[in-house]
């Protein structure tokens, strides 16, 4: 409580405020630029580089980031792994925030943002993968916003509503999970219509599978790497079953985000193979893959095993980053970096100021939302009146 | 702790259902398709083309875009590869390599393809192929995500980036207004040298043809677009290998769709398969913790009954010992008094007293 009362009597200018405060003043300047300038005096696309960091970082980084939530969920209700309990509400919160972030920064990136309901309600274009993307992140930040409710509901006090929607649990993390199988993989199909633009080395008729199979071990390193955060700055949010379950949950993720990995690098050496794509591994795009793939993935797969056997939390920790570092890696490569890998130097993209402003900036807010969230809401602890009723 | 190995199997095996489900049902039979029948298309004879820009002034005129300030008749644009444009539906490009006498003269704008990669990319239908065998763009649709750009495998639609609020796609339409109309796509109509010829797709096929088996020194033997991502409208002739003038020779013979119609079929399977995956994995770990929770209080009644029967083992084994006790300590005091009164006896008593003891001990066993 002494904690509580020395941040309320604290000078608003904290350094974390004065960051976010930065960023996000910033970030409104370009907002007002970008909506009344245009794409063009914002960002560096163009004609040959339609998609920038807007849709290779905030949205498919984004997702793939944010695939906590169902993996988490999953692993609690579905798999039965009940003493993951205490790592699913934080999990569920990133995610819906991790969605409703994507959503953001698509309304920058798009032509006419108020239009994002066309596919889903007024022409389904259902030839098209973006449809069963945008029909998918839709239903899914539904499903995140009723899974995500009842701490809202708690903190507010409404008791009925809050039970009514605890006893959808299983249906909707069922449903979650569907969503999020389609989606995390439509997001690595929809480079798949591209195959002349794509370097050999990323593209695949496998990529579907390795957007999924990479957002499960995102997920995992997220929940890890979001927990040592919470750790640091929340500690005193943190109920003792949170406290005492915490290393479990770093651990045993710790421990399938090793194995998945493993799984994923023999997948895509699979996926070299059946291309016949090893003589490309020779030259400097094959230098820059296996640089992903063994720098990003097969790495802190290793560091994860020895970790957990050592029960190393540090290090667990540590393997959590530089796995999310991999799977943003990954998603910049596909989407930027090996993407119109044939064009000239002068014809490649690479992000202007404005574009990284506003990255900063809805990561920005999803942090200040967050914070905001977890120091009201019974997030990192179980609300008194709602114990062991789960 | 994690998830067990099991789990963590059946999951992968499930994923991997649905890369192989994404196969092509095409591959197995014979349809292919032609594009409609009868539609319209342009053969470019690029060794015509002298490069005057007569096609790009005709097309910014009859699609009303803005002027760039460049005259057309300025042929210095020439000097850079350029590509289509927002405000430019159609290029020409010139090509020279060491040893041409002449450069080359490429036009370039959308090809229509039979199945367009830009339609199938499209998430609100705002692109579609059309009967007359254009591709054409509906703005009110339009959301601006920019995925057709993406799919175009001959880097075609452009964006209004300097649109804040309304920016459209832009791309050349054949004309497709005009061919309503019974007249000629503007560039076509405007070519001084022929460059360009009208007609339905198929004659326009033989009329190539024809020209090769003409002048097989004039012509490389391919048609540009016969094939190409599965056939386009329009359609090309050069005296020179397409790679050298710009115009990628390695798409393939499928249709974009064909790239994308094996994750498309993954969807329903997932939709089917997945309900009953999650919820008999639920089953089955709901059921272990069943058992579980089963096996454990079979264990504790067990362990308690257990212990009842060791009881009753132990006080039996007691009550035994203690009988057994009794017994000793009583025959022990009946020895001791049998001692005693041996000895009391010696010091006086008579024989006979010690007979009536001796009886009388006998009858208290």
């Amino acid at each position: 409580m002494s904690q509580e009362i020395d941040r309320i009597n604290k000078s608003i200018f904290t350094p974390f405020n004065i960051i976010a405060g930065t960023i996000i003043i910033f970030g409104l300047i370009v907002t007002f630029l970008r909506f009344t300038k245009g794409l063009g005096a914002v960002t560096n696309l163009d004609d040959n580089n339609p998609w920038g960091i807007w849709i290779g970082f905030d949205l498919l980084c984004g997702v793939a980031l944010a695939a906590g939530g169902y993996v988490t969920s999953a692993a609690c209700y579905i798999f039965g792994l009940k003493r993951y309990h205490s790592a699913v509400r934080p999990a569920i919160l990133t995610a819906f925030l991790g969605y409703a972030l994507v959503v953001l920064a698509l309304h920058y990136d798009v032509g006419r943002p108020w239009r994002l309901p066309y596919p889903i309600f007024l022409s389904q274009g259902t030839t098209s993968l973006l449809f069963e993307v945008g029909l998918c992140v839709f239903l899914y930040l539904s499903v995140l916003f009723i899974e995500y409710s009842p701490a809202v509901l708690e903190w507010l006090g409404l008791k009925k509503i809050r039970n009514l929607i605890v006893r959808l649990t299983l249906v909707l993390t069922i449903f979650g999970v569907i969503l999020s199988t389609l989606h995390q993989s439509s997001l690595g199909a929809l480079f798949m219509i591209a195959p002349s633009k794509l370097h050999p080395l990323w593209y695949s008729n496998y990529l579907p599978v390795y957007f999924f199979i990479s957002s499960i071990f995102s997920g995992l390193s997220m929940v890890i790497f979001e927990g040592s955060l919470a750790h640091r700055y929340f500690h005193y949010k943190m109920d003792e079953i949170h406290l005492k379950e915490s290393k479990d949950v770093a651990l045993g993720f710790g421990k399938a985000a090793s194995f998945i990995m493993m799984g994923y690098v023999g997948i895509k050496l699979i996926g070299i193979s059946i291309d016949n794509n090893w003589h490309y591994l020779t030259t400097r795009w094959g230098v820059w893959y296996l640089f992903e793939l063994i720098g990003f993935v097969a790495l802190p797969a290793f560091i994860y095993a020895i970790a957990v056997r050592e029960k190393n939390l540090h290090l667990v920790r540590w393997a959590a980053l530089i796995s999310v570092f991999g799977v943003v890696l990954n998603r910049l490569n596909i989407s930027i970096v090996a993407f119109n890998w044939q064009l000239p130097t002068a014809e490649r993209y690479f992000p202007s100021w404005s574009e990284i402003t506003i990255s900063l900036f809805v990561v920005t807010v999803g942090i200040v939302f967050y914070r905001f969230i977890v120091t009201r809401m019974p997030i990192l602890y179980e609300h008194p009146d709602y114990q062991h009723d789960n | 702790m994690g998830i067990s190995r099991r789990q963590f199997l059946g999951f992968l095996g499930a994923a991997g259902t649905t890369a192989v489900l994404g196969g092509n049902t095409e591959a197995a039979s014979d349809k292919v398709l032609k594009g409609y029948p009868g539609s319209f298309g342009v053969l470019h004879d690029i060794t015509r083309c002298i490069g005057c820009r007569k096609c790009e002034e005709a097309c910014n005129r009859v699609n009303e875009l803005p002027l760039s300030g460049i005259p057309f008749d300025d042929l210095s644009v020439l000097n850079t590869k350029r590509r289509t444009r927002s405000d430019a539906y159609t290029v020409v490009n010139r090509f020279t390599q060491n040893g041409d006498k002449q450069p080359v003269f490429v036009k370039n704008q959308c090809n229509h393809c039979l199945e367009p990669a830009c339609a199938s990319a499209c998430f609100v239908k705002a692109l579609r192929k059309v009967k007359t065998g254009a591709v054409i763009y509906d703005a009110s649709l339009c959301v601006g995500c920019r995925y057709c750009m993406i799919a175009c495998p001959f880097n075609i639609p452009a964006y209004e980036y300097n649109n804040p609020l309304t920016p459209r796609v832009m791309k050349c339409t054949m004309c497709h207004p005009r061919i309503e109309k019974g007249l000629l796509p503007g560039c076509v109509e405007s070519c001084p040298k022929e460059a360009l010829t009208f007609g339905s797709r198929e004659t326009l096929l033989k009329t190539a043809h024809q020209r090769i088996d003409k002048y097989p020194d004039r012509y490389v033997d391919h048609i540009y677009g016969e094939h190409e991502m599965g056939g386009t409208s329009w359609l090309y002739l050069s005296g020179r290998s397409f790679n050298d003038i710009g115009m990628r020779d390695d798409l393939g013979k499928q249709p974009a769709a064909v790239y994308t119609s094996g994750p498309l079929s993954a969807v329903p399977i997932v939709v089917g398969l997945w309900p009953v995956l999650l919820t008999g994995l639920y089953a089955i770990s709901k059921r272990k913790d069943k058992i579980s929770e089963e096996e454990r209080i079979e264990a504790v009644s067990r362990s308690i009954a257990d212990v009842n029967e060791n009881m009753k083992i132990k006080i039996a084994a007691l009550k035994d010992d203690m009988a057994k006790e009794k017994e000793a300590a009583i025959n022990l005091e009946v020895r001791r008094a049998l001692e005693e009164a041996a000895k009391n006896s010696e010091s006086g008593q008579a024989e006979s007293g010690k007979d009536e003891l001796l009886d009388k001990s006998g009858e208290e066993k």
